[in-house]
């Protein structure tokens, strides 16, 4: 087992590496740099830049060293000095800007994700235990809808329908008395009353195949011979539900979250611009339109990096709940 | 073939004199067995009702697309001076005098004093009749054909089923003009990633290996990074000033240059399976080339398999444009896909005023709905040789 985690932490070295070559050349890949975006902006306000000025900006943003140069600098900052660069365009350290942003992204990402689960898991055992029920053919085809929305989309819809119906504004994750505040009891909660509408768009569809995983595990398992044979046993069907069909049926969640991980991610950066929230989404397509790009190489690069460890760890979490699970070669 | 030739063909023998009766007389069962496969899966697909209304309904909006010059009443870029962000124009049936005539009142405009907002009124003492197939503006059908005929138009006042956008232009007319793009761009993505993934799944499990090793990592890889970072990314490396045909297709391949990796899968997973059937085994045998068994032998063995997969990416493709246009980094304006058109919408006072900006979003939920729709009909078609 030990071994088995050592195994992948190693392979995790060159996936990181290709990463973070994939960021750094793809916010590279734009002809022009910050320097040439900004002189633009500046040209565009009325202000000459002259070109001892674009000289010393270059100079000052290490932008006249070739491109192996600099990704070399910015790979050995992180790794040596956990530096992520320069934000040019906020001229702030890059890692200050995202110690707030990241956290609640991920955060936001693996809420749904546990929310999306907690949801679908009752819903899909009420189905298959109500096979063929009207309940059933509703949650059925509710599900196949809701899978079916872009949950970006429904936001717009949610978000003008609140507003003018409610006047709740569901836009940020905090009231604007609490944007600045320090934490506390009450910018959590008012926290709470802003996240739950991107928690269930985040999780949508991944909450609607849940549900159906759900459903057509567990019937599965239902018709197997040790269920007939606990229920001629007088087991009581409660008892009998859970102690192992209800097990089965959910095991196979923790496999899928290698490929729903990296979806609820996306998810989360699209949402987080549509509803505006305080997190990594609205800061990397502002890096990006900018060509910051140690900010959005950065940011590409975090996310990426902690949805594969995510998987890695619901792979590992698979091999611990479910015993029969064995990695590694047989040993002879 | 008629009876007389096929007894002509083979006067000897009996049974051949049979078939002909038996074929005009067969019952629903021995119809089932006669069928081609071809004819098996039809049938299975027209029982799933919600896939046969959901394909009638999307073959509805492609056409709608196709002739978006024609089924809108003016073009995309026309403004209405005078009518910034008007609601939707409603169509009555009954005339105010008695009798029944669809028609449209003319619409008055006031300066609300307080809030300094226009607001509409119908007037009812104006009424214009709704007529079809009438003289409009002028367009090139598919670029080609010049002509003003239009499917339908108010004469004297101006129809705007879905409202006008700040820059008093007929939302309706643009979101079938965006329809164009935006369904499009599913049809072209998937054709592109379709060939990336057919190529490349067939590869890496005809010949296995080493070959197969690195391209199942590569697969790893691209599905263990979230896309739409590296989407947004991509796209902001496009020049913002190339024309709109151009950064069409940079989209398209980088939507479809990150979508292969589904379909991929599918395809080397059927073709490990049908690499171990007898029948490859056979033509290997026989000498065949790998190219031959590759297209004779194996492809045909998951067609069906593959249409469906193709069905439910689709509309990935079309989300994946509609959020890049909508966050300014895919189509830009002046070309109008759905997703630009939802730009307006970002602001969400603006689209409390004027919820008909949202429309656009109906059209996409609708399309990527309806696509799942076919897929899942077709999927239980796919395989009519089970249970």
């Amino acid at each position: 087992m030990l071994l088995y985690i050592v195994r992948r932490l190693l392979m995790l070295i060159p996936i990181l590496i290709l990463m973070s070559l994939v960021a750094f050349f793809l916010i590279e890949l734009p002809p022009g740099d910050y320097v040439s975006f900004r002189i633009q902006q500046l040209k565009m306000s009325g202000v000459e830049v002259s070109e001892d000025e674009a000289e010393r900006l270059m100079m000052q943003f290490g932008l006249d060293k070739p491109l192996p140069a600099r990704y070399l600098q910015w790979v050995s900052g992180i790794v040596l000095r956990g530096n992520w660069g320069w934000s040019l365009q906020w001229n702030k350290a890059v890692g200050e800007i995202l110690s707030e942003r990241i956290p609640m992204t991920v955060v936001i990402s693996l809420l749904a994700l546990l929310f999306s689960w907690g949801v679908a898991v009752p819903i899909g055992i009420y189905s298959a235990t109500h096979k063929y029920s009207v309940m059933d053919y509703l949650i059925t085809f509710l599900g196949f809808i809701g899978a079916a929305t872009p949950g970006f989309l429904l936001a717009l819809i949610m978000a003008w329908l609140l507003f003018t119906k409610l006047g709740f504004s569901a836009l940020g994750l905090f009231s604007k008395e609490f944007l600045d505040a320090p934490w506390s009891m009450a910018k959590f909660v008012d926290l709470l009353k802003h996240l739950w509408l991107p928690l269930i768009l985040v999780g949508l569809s991944n909450t609607a195949g849940t549900i159906r995983v759900v459903r057509n595990n567990l019937l599965d398992e239902l018709n197997k011979q040790y269920v007939i044979t606990a229920r001629a046993k007088g087991l009581s069907e409660w008892k009998l539900l859970f102690k192992y069909p209800v097990r089965m049926a959910i095991n196979p969640l923790l496999s899928t979250v290698s490929w729903v991980l990296p979806g609820l991610v996306s998810g989360a950066v699209l949402l987080d611009i549509v509803l505006s929230l305080q997190t990594v989404g609205p800061v990397l397509l502002r890096a990006t339109l900018a060509q910051d790009m140690y900010l959005a190489g950065s940011i590409v690069l975090i996310l990426s990096a902690l949805t594969v460890i995510g998987a890695l760890i619901g792979d590992v979490l698979l091999v611990l709940v479910d015993p029969r699970i064995r990695f590694g070669r047989l040993a002879k | 073939m008629s009876a007389q030739n096929n007894a002509a063909a083979s006067p000897t023998s009996g049974a051949a004199q049979q078939t002909p009766i038996a074929k005009q007389k067969r019952s629903a069962e021995e119809r089932y067995y006669y069928a081609s496969q071809r004819e098996l899966i039809w049938w299975r697909f027209t029982r799933h009702k919600a896939a046969v209304i959901g394909a009638s309904l999307l073959i509805v909006l492609y056409l709608g697309a196709l002739f978006a010059d024609f089924v809108s009443p003016y073009t995309m870029d026309t403004r209405f001076e005078g009518f910034q962000a008007a609601p939707p124009t409603t169509i009555h049936l009954l005339k105010p005098d008695g009798g029944i005539q669809p028609h449209v009142f003319g619409m008055q405009r006031k300066l609300d004093q307080k809030t300094f907002k226009w607001t509409f009124t119908e007037d009812t003492s104006k009424i214009f009749p709704l007529r079809f197939f009438v003289k409009g503006e002028e367009y090139k059908l598919f670029g080609l054909v010049k002509t003003d005929l239009h499917l339908f138009g108010v004469e004297g006042a101006p129809i705007f089923l879905f409202g006008t956008d700040r820059l008093s232009r007929d939302v309706f007319s643009r979101t079938w003009a965006g329809a164009r793009i935006s369904l499009s761009i599913g049809l072209v993505g998937v054709f592109i990633s379709f060939t990336l993934g057919v190529l490349l799944g067939g590869i890496s499990g005809y010949f296995g290996g080493l070959v197969d090793d690195a391209i199942q990592r590569v697969i790893d890889f691209l599905i263990a990074i979230p896309g739409l970072p590296l989407w947004m990314t991509l796209s902001a490396a496009l020049p913002r000033d190339w024309p709109t045909l151009k950064l069409y297709f940079a989209i398209t391949i980088i939507l479809s240059v990150l979508g292969w990796t589904g379909l991929a899968r599918v395809v080397r997973g059927k073709i490990l399976q049908l690499r171990e059937e007898d029948y490859t085994l056979a033509a290997q045998g026989a000498g065949a080339s790998d190219w031959r068994i590759i297209t004779r032998h194996l492809l045909p063995g998951f067609t069906s398999h593959l249409i469906v997969s193709i069905t439910f990416s689709i509309p990935g493709m079309i989300l994946s444009e509609t959020a890049l246009s909508f966050i300014g980094l895919g189509i830009q304006p002046p070309a109008v896909s759905w997703g630009t058109l939802l730009q307006d919408a970002q602001n969400l006072t603006a689209v409390a005023q004027q919820p008909w900006l949202l429309i656009p979003a109906l059209f996409v939920i609708t399309t990527v709905i309806l696509f799942n729709f076919v897929g899942d009909g077709l999927r239980d078609a796919a395989d009519p040789y089970q249970r």
